[in-house]
């Protein structure tokens, strides 16, 4: 167990690597370097040239004068220390500043929404399942292939209009009322954020739902149809103890592995919704440095979603080997 | 797929057994007709297909199907909502040839809301092959010939209300689709021609070139699909033509699919390269070029295309989400997407909530997508139950 849970990171390090690398491509690719767009920019919004020593000064920080590598070995250099670059949109403001508590965000609503989705889907898929080719199995089986089938942004656009047309609520996007914005955390404000809260879980929520539920569904029937719960029940068990004890204990273990197919989906999904929400997490900043060529902003954000992905994987590789003994790890 | 080209059929139960009182006949069906008949017994994938083909057909001739073109604005019906076509004079009950009440607005004085009401008095005659706006069928035949429209030019009919400008969402949504379903066949042709290129060479050579290959892939696919689109999409330059925006956007979305594909190419190849067949061929002196021409392509050929089938929805949905992002196709390009970036304030879908028709169309070309590839799923394995 301990080789594999090395084996396991020295990979997760090397795609590390990978990461930065790729990422660093991306803060790259528009045309022109980031120092000479914010000149630009800055220029432009004062109307007077920069005084040369500041330009000078931003080159040789991130090395805009030497080699592409050298650059990329300037820019992850700074990790440690906390530095990933500047930003251009949050007027200067180092990324990491920007982006410090909206990880934290992004990773607990994203954490909350698979709790959410797979503690809703399993009872339905059991439920499904149990009722095979029954109407409410059909009904479920068709609104979970609609489910998989609305993209995420189309479910935040139609539950507002849900929101505002049928149920009336005043929900207006945000996590946070606009007092508690930026105001530390304390008991007022972590009311106020619970408050915020169920809309964009359920929305994001849904999305997952969907697959999670037809996988229990599946994986459930096809386990009933096995000796052993045959056996189970020739034994003169209560269909009860069958279902629960014997066969949803194993046909819930394959969910485990499929976290990590799980995660970019719903990764992807809290960016989108958090912009047309408006939630504080990495989705906004995100879509406002890539419309304003704000690379560095842009690229940690990249790298930042890659490596919750990353460690996202790790863990659910090492719980799936933990929970499961029939797993060889050499 | 090989154990089934030998060209045997298989029995159907139609065998007359006097005693059990079964119907009649044996039945010799041939593969083809096998998966013919099971696609066609998928009533939902069926279903989906004829959906696809009369929407492909629609946006295919946008010219003739949308009443406007896509850029024709009317300055007094911004934000019109949609207008019904009626077949019954609302007061008296009798019936007209289909017909509409044009649309007036008032500006309301408290909250400067432009309000529009139905004016009675005038009745409008809606006209099937109406002439309207020129426009070029299939991009080369100029012609003027609507399917419906307003019979009063002066008089708009939007059966969907209308944008900001008061253009016609309807006909906006109609070329619109020329773009947001082009896009997932397009970008599925490229995944298909790099993913099984690629994924056909790294399992059959393996060696080095596989490990470069699954490395990339990898680490490609170390990325959360929709941010990497979005970073990459955002690196178009902003000065380059639409159309050219188009093209990278197909690239950029290509660019991720196919890792998926050429993955499971790869692992095609790896299993069928072990066949007897093949090594019967590379006995007999065959050359590389012909023994994936002539074995592994026909028998991968079904499983490629399932996955291409299930890929389009993933493509159009991603083509969607960048466009409603603002950072897919720009103006004035429309794709539903980028339709649907009206409704992207509250506030808009509170106003007017007839933004959202383009979400419709793409839920519908999505959905249909997926059953239909599910039924070629299905079809494409005839033996299963």
């Amino acid at each position: 167990m301990t080789t594999f849970i090395i084996r396991r990171l020295l990979s997760a390090a090397v795609t590390f690597f990978l990461i930065t690398l790729i990422s660093f491509v991306v803060i790259q690719l528009p045309p022109g370097d980031v120092v000479s767009n914010w000149v630009r920019q800055q220029e432009a919004s004062t109307g007077q040239p920069l005084p040369p020593e500041t330009i000078e000064n931003l080159r040789r920080t991130y090395g805009f004068d030497e080699p592409v590598i050298v650059q990329y070995f300037k820019w992850i250099d700074g990790f440690p220390r906390g530095d990933f670059g500047f930003s251009i949109e949050y007027s200067n403001a180092p990324v990491a500043d920007i982006l410090a508590q909206r990880t934290g965000l992004t990773v607990f609503l994203g954490v909350a929404t698979l709790f959410i989705s797979w503690g809703l889907a399993i009872p339905f898929g059991i439920f499904a399942a149990t009722r095979k080719n029954s109407k409410w199995d059909y009904f479920l089986s068709t609104l979970s292939f609609i489910g998989i089938s609305t993209p995420d942004f189309l479910v935040a656009v139609i539950y507002l209009f849900i929101a505002v047309f049928v149920l009336k609520t005043d929900y207006s996007g945000g996590l946070f009322s606009q007092e508690f914005k930026d105001a530390p955390w304390t008991w007022a404000r972590v009311v106020d954020f619970a408050k915020h809260l169920p809309v964009p879980l359920a929305i994001l929520g849904l999305g997952g739902m969907a697959g999670t539920f037809r996988i229990m569904r599946a994986n459930l029937l096809d386990i009933l149809d096995q000796q052993f719960i045959e056996a189970a029940r020739a034994k003169g068990l209560r269909e009860r103890v069958v279902i629960y004890k014997h066969a949803t204990r194993i046909a819930i273990n394959p969910l485990i592995s499929r976290v990590g197919m799980q995660l970019p989906l719903l990764i992807s999904g809290t960016i989108i919704i958090s912009i047309v929400l408006d939630l504080p997490t990495l989705g906004p900043p995100f879509i406002r440095a890539l419309n304003r060529q704000d690379m560095f902003l842009a690229g940690t954000v990249l790298m930042i979603l890659a490596i919750i992905l990353l460690i996202g994987n790790l863990i659910a590789d090492i719980v799936l080997a933990w929970s499961d003994p029939r797993i060889q790890y050499e | 797929m090989n154990r089934l080209t030998g060209g045997f059929g298989l029995f159907g139960a139609r065998k007359k057994n006097v005693e059990l009182g079964v119907q009649d006949e044996y039945q010799l069906l041939t593969v083809r007709q096998l998966m013919i008949r099971k696609f066609l017994r998928n009533r939902m994938a069926l279903l989906s297909f004829i959906a696809l083909v009369i929407i492909y057909l629609v946006t295919l001739f946008a010219g003739f199907f949308a009443p406007y073109t896509a850029r024709d604005a009317d300055s007094k019906l911004t934000y019109s909502p949609p207008m019904t076509i009626r077949l019954q004079d609302p007061e008296t009950g009798h019936f007209h040839p289909p017909f509409f009440y044009p649309l007036r607005g008032k500006r309301n004085m408290e909250t400067f809301q432009l309000e529009y009401v139905e004016e009675r008095e005038k009745r409008i005659p809606v006209q099937f092959f109406v002439k309207g706006e020129p426009y070029k069928a299939l991009g080369i035949i100029a012609w003027d010939v609507h399917l419906f429209g307003s019979s009063d030019p002066a008089e708009r009919l939007h059966i969907m209300g209308s944008d900001v400008r008061g253009r016609d969402l309807f006909s906006r949504i109609i070329y619109g689709g020329q773009v947001s379903l082009s896009v997932g066949i397009f970008g599925v042709l490229i995944t298909i021609a790099v993913g099984s290129v690629i994924g056909t060479l790294s399992g059959y050579y393996g060696g080095v070139f596989d490990n470069v290959v699954q490395r990339v892939i990898e680490t490609i696919r170390s990325f959360p699909q929709l941010p990497l689109w979005m970073a990459l999409a955002a690196a178009i330059p902003p000065q380059w033509p639409p159309e050219w925006v188009y093209a990278g956007i197909v690239v950029v979305l290509a660019f991720i699919n196919w890792t998926g594909l050429s993955r499971e190419v790869r692992g095609l190849v790896l299993s069928l390269k072990e066949r007897d067949y093949v090594h019967a061929a590379e006995a007999s002196g065959a050359s590389t070029a012909r023994i994936v021409r002539k074995h592994l392509i026909p028998n991968m050929a079904s499983h490629i295309i399932v996955t291409a089938t299930l890929a389009v929805p993933v493509t159009i949905l991603g083509e969607s989400a960048l466009s409603f992002l603002g950072i897919g196709v720009r103006p004035p390009m429309v794709s539903w997407g980028l339709l649907l970036n009206d409704a992207i304030k509250i506030q808009n879908i509170v106003l007017y909530p007839w933004t959202l028709f383009p979400g419709a169309f793409i839920l519908v070309a999505v959905i249909a997508y997926n059953f239909l590839g599910d039924g070629l799923r299905d079809m494409v394995d005839p033996f299963s139950r």
